[in-house]
């Protein structure tokens, strides 16, 4: 995928008071109480922080898949508040990928079907989205595994299919939430490997929701949020 | 992603299978039903026009006319032809004492028009011969054949030169002929008009209908407007006759509410089963639905995706059901199962399963478009 939308964008991600609640007929719960946040292109970023401190909000109005209520957030130069629907799917297509803690690949799928998926949705032809496919996942080590299901593969396997999902359509941002957490120690320091190694060619940027304490020194900065505002920003020496 | 669950895919083909199949086969019954109240006319295919007392409401309704009816139809202008009919319920006892009652034709001395359509052993100019019948194939084979010598004992067909006793009166079974059945299935006996006078209970007016040919170059609808006027009698075509047959069984009998029912209930169990288990797949997969719209997918895509898993479950479940229909109608060809099964019905069907997905994949559209991609970040 071409990655050519504003290319010149002096941050990965630019939020100036971003600002969420979650409103039903009797109650509202703000999440983001005006979040401020730079993250730069070619970066590892974290973002840390206890459960409900707004977190996951954050990461998902940074992917484009939550609307904020004020402030200012753009991705690449690109505000998604300012898109219509369409727009925000075909970009979120073109330039974002996804890991989750659950990895959240499609069961009934094989490895090589479910690593496809970016690639089909932005109109690749089945065969070089096989090729494709094939090719990222024996970069991830999982050659061997090219037909199998998911629910054949081991937990650690899973999550590096569902980093080949992330990374076959080139985005320019991977979000991730949580992709150690279902891991054991070693597996989980495999899998930071593996996103340093891979992830991060040609400046593109990694935006991590984590609770893992352990692979915090594999961020080049991590974000402390609590109650919905990011309230500190070390750099990698812990600064 | 739903022919990777199996036991929903297979629940929502059994579902449409079975809905299918009671649709196409309940249809097919009702038709063969109404087809068989009929069946009479469409095996009398030589005249233009019926004609009859106009207070006949259907075909078995006789209300016999005064002979003399006969003449005056055949002064009409354009009637190349007019002849006698007798139909009647005549009581035959069987060697072994019993009674069937049989349907009675009396045909036209003369010209034997109005003779069974097919005929299997004998020739119709055999009617001829004293006291001859011609007995139909079905009947002939089991309400009229000869019972064995114990009541287990198999029964021994009807054939040629066998002696029937039709209301005290001797008939020769002089051929055998395959008609269409009856309604109430009853034995058809045809034998010649005089000889119908003869083995009919005494009554003073015995002509149940007057079959008429136009002459060429004669619209029908003249010609029966004309014997209508001069005659006082109902004239009617075949195709009005079978209309009016048809729209009385319709009307007057229970038969298309409790099909109607019955078909009702085969959709409602599909719309039921398939909408319910599909519901409950795009459930059970909002999170993968969240997760493709996350990675870009439109709701377009989505509901293309749905729409065409629903089709595909219709077109196997309508398939296997229409297959297990059809599989049915030939087994059901010789039997006493009225079976019709003519290529509207399958029509039908394909678009009832097709009404059952669609209203399936709608349901579940409000479901996909209200879906928030954030769902994918939720444990």
């Amino acid at each position: 995928m071409d990655r050519n939308d504003n290319t010149e964008a002096p941050q990965a991600i630019l939020c100036r008071g971003v600002t969420k609640s979650y409103r039903s007929k009797t109650t509202e719960a703000v999440a983001l109480r005006g979040v401020d946040l730079e993250v730069n292109a070619g970066e590892l970023f974290m973002l840390v922080g206890p459960s409900g401190c707004g977190k996951t909000t954050l990461i998902s109005v940074i992917a484009g898949i939550l609307n904020y209520d004020s402030g200012k957030c753009s991705v690449f130069g690109q505000d998604f508040k300012e898109m219509s629907d369409t727009e925000r799917t075909t970009y979120r297509g073109r330039n974002i990928g996804f890991v989750f803690q659950s990895y959240n690949l499609i069961p009934a799928l094989t490895t090589t079907e479910n690593v496809s998926i970016p690639l089909l949705l932005n109109g690749v032809e089945r065969e070089e989205a096989t090729r494709r496919s094939a090719e990222v996942l024996r970069r991830v080590g999982l050659g061997e595994k090219l037909r199998s299901l998911p629910g054949e593969l081991s937990g650690g396997q899973q999550q590096r299919v569902a980093i080949a999902r992330a990374l076959v359509h080139n985005p320019r941002l991977i979000v991730c939430d949580e992709p150690t957490s279902a891991l054991d120690h070693a597996t989980g320091a495999e899998i930071m490997e593996l996103f340093r190694r891979e992830a991060l060619e040609g400046q593109r940027t990694l935006v991590i929701v984590t609770h893992d304490s352990r692979i915090f020194h594999y961020a080049d900065r991590v974000a402390v949020m609590e109650d919905g505002l990011v309230t500190g920003i070390r750099g990698k020496e812990g600064g | 992603m739903l022919i990777g669950n199996r036991g929903k895919f297979y629940a929502m083909v059994f579902g449409v299978a079975l809905t299918s199949l009671i649709i196409t086969q309940q249809t097919s019954i009702f038709l063969g039903l109404m087809s068989r109240t009929v069946g009479f006319i469409y095996d009398t295919a030589q005249p233009d026009l019926w004609v009859m007392d106009p207070k006949v409401q259907f075909v078995d309704d006789i209300k016999p006319l005064q002979d003399t009816k006969l003449l005056q139809v055949r002064g009409v202008e354009g009637v190349q032809w007019a002849v006698p009919l007798y139909k009647g319920s005549i009581r035959a006892r069987l060697p072994n004492g019993t009674f069937q009652t049989c349907n009675v034709i009396g045909l036209d001395d003369a010209t034997l028009i109005a003779g069974p359509p097919v005929m299997v052993e004998g020739t119709l100019g055999d009617l001829r011969r004293a006291d001859g019948v011609i007995v139909d194939e079905a009947a002939a084979k089991g309400k009229l054949a000869k019972p064995g010598a114990t009541p287990d004992a198999p029964k021994t067909p009807l054939r040629v030169g066998d002696i029937l006793e039709l209301n005290d009166n001797r008939a020769v079974v002089v051929g055998i002929a395959s008609v269409t059945r009856t309604f109430q299935s009853q034995p058809v006996v045809y034998t010649t008009y005089s000889r119908a006078m003869r083995f009919a209970p005494r009554e003073r007016k015995l002509l149940s209908f007057i079959l008429v040919k136009a002459k060429d170059g004669y619209k029908l609808s003249d010609v029966a407007k004309r014997i209508e006027k001069q005659a006082s009698l109902a004239a009617f075509t075949a195709n009005q006759f079978r209309g009016i047959t048809i729209r009385y069984f319709m009307k007057n009998t229970g038969i298309p509410i409790n099909f109607g029912i019955a078909i009702g209930l085969g959709f409602l169990v599909g719309v039921a089963i398939v909408g319910q288990t599909f519901f409950s797949f795009i459930v059970d997969n909002m999170r993968y639905l969240g997760i493709l719209k996350a990675m870009g997918a439109s709701n377009k895509l989505l509901f293309q995706m749905i729409l065409l898993q629903t089709f595909l479950v219709g077109a196997i479940g309508s398939g296997l059901g229409m297959g297990v229909a059809c599989f049915t109608s030939i087994l059901a060809k010789n039997s006493e199962l009225a079976f019709y099964l003519p290529w509207q019905i399958p029509v039908i069907t394909v678009l009832a399963t097709s009404l059952i997905t669609l209203i399936t994949a709608m349901a579940s559209l409000r479901k996909v478009l209200r879906l928030e991609p954030g769902i994918v970040f939720r444990g």
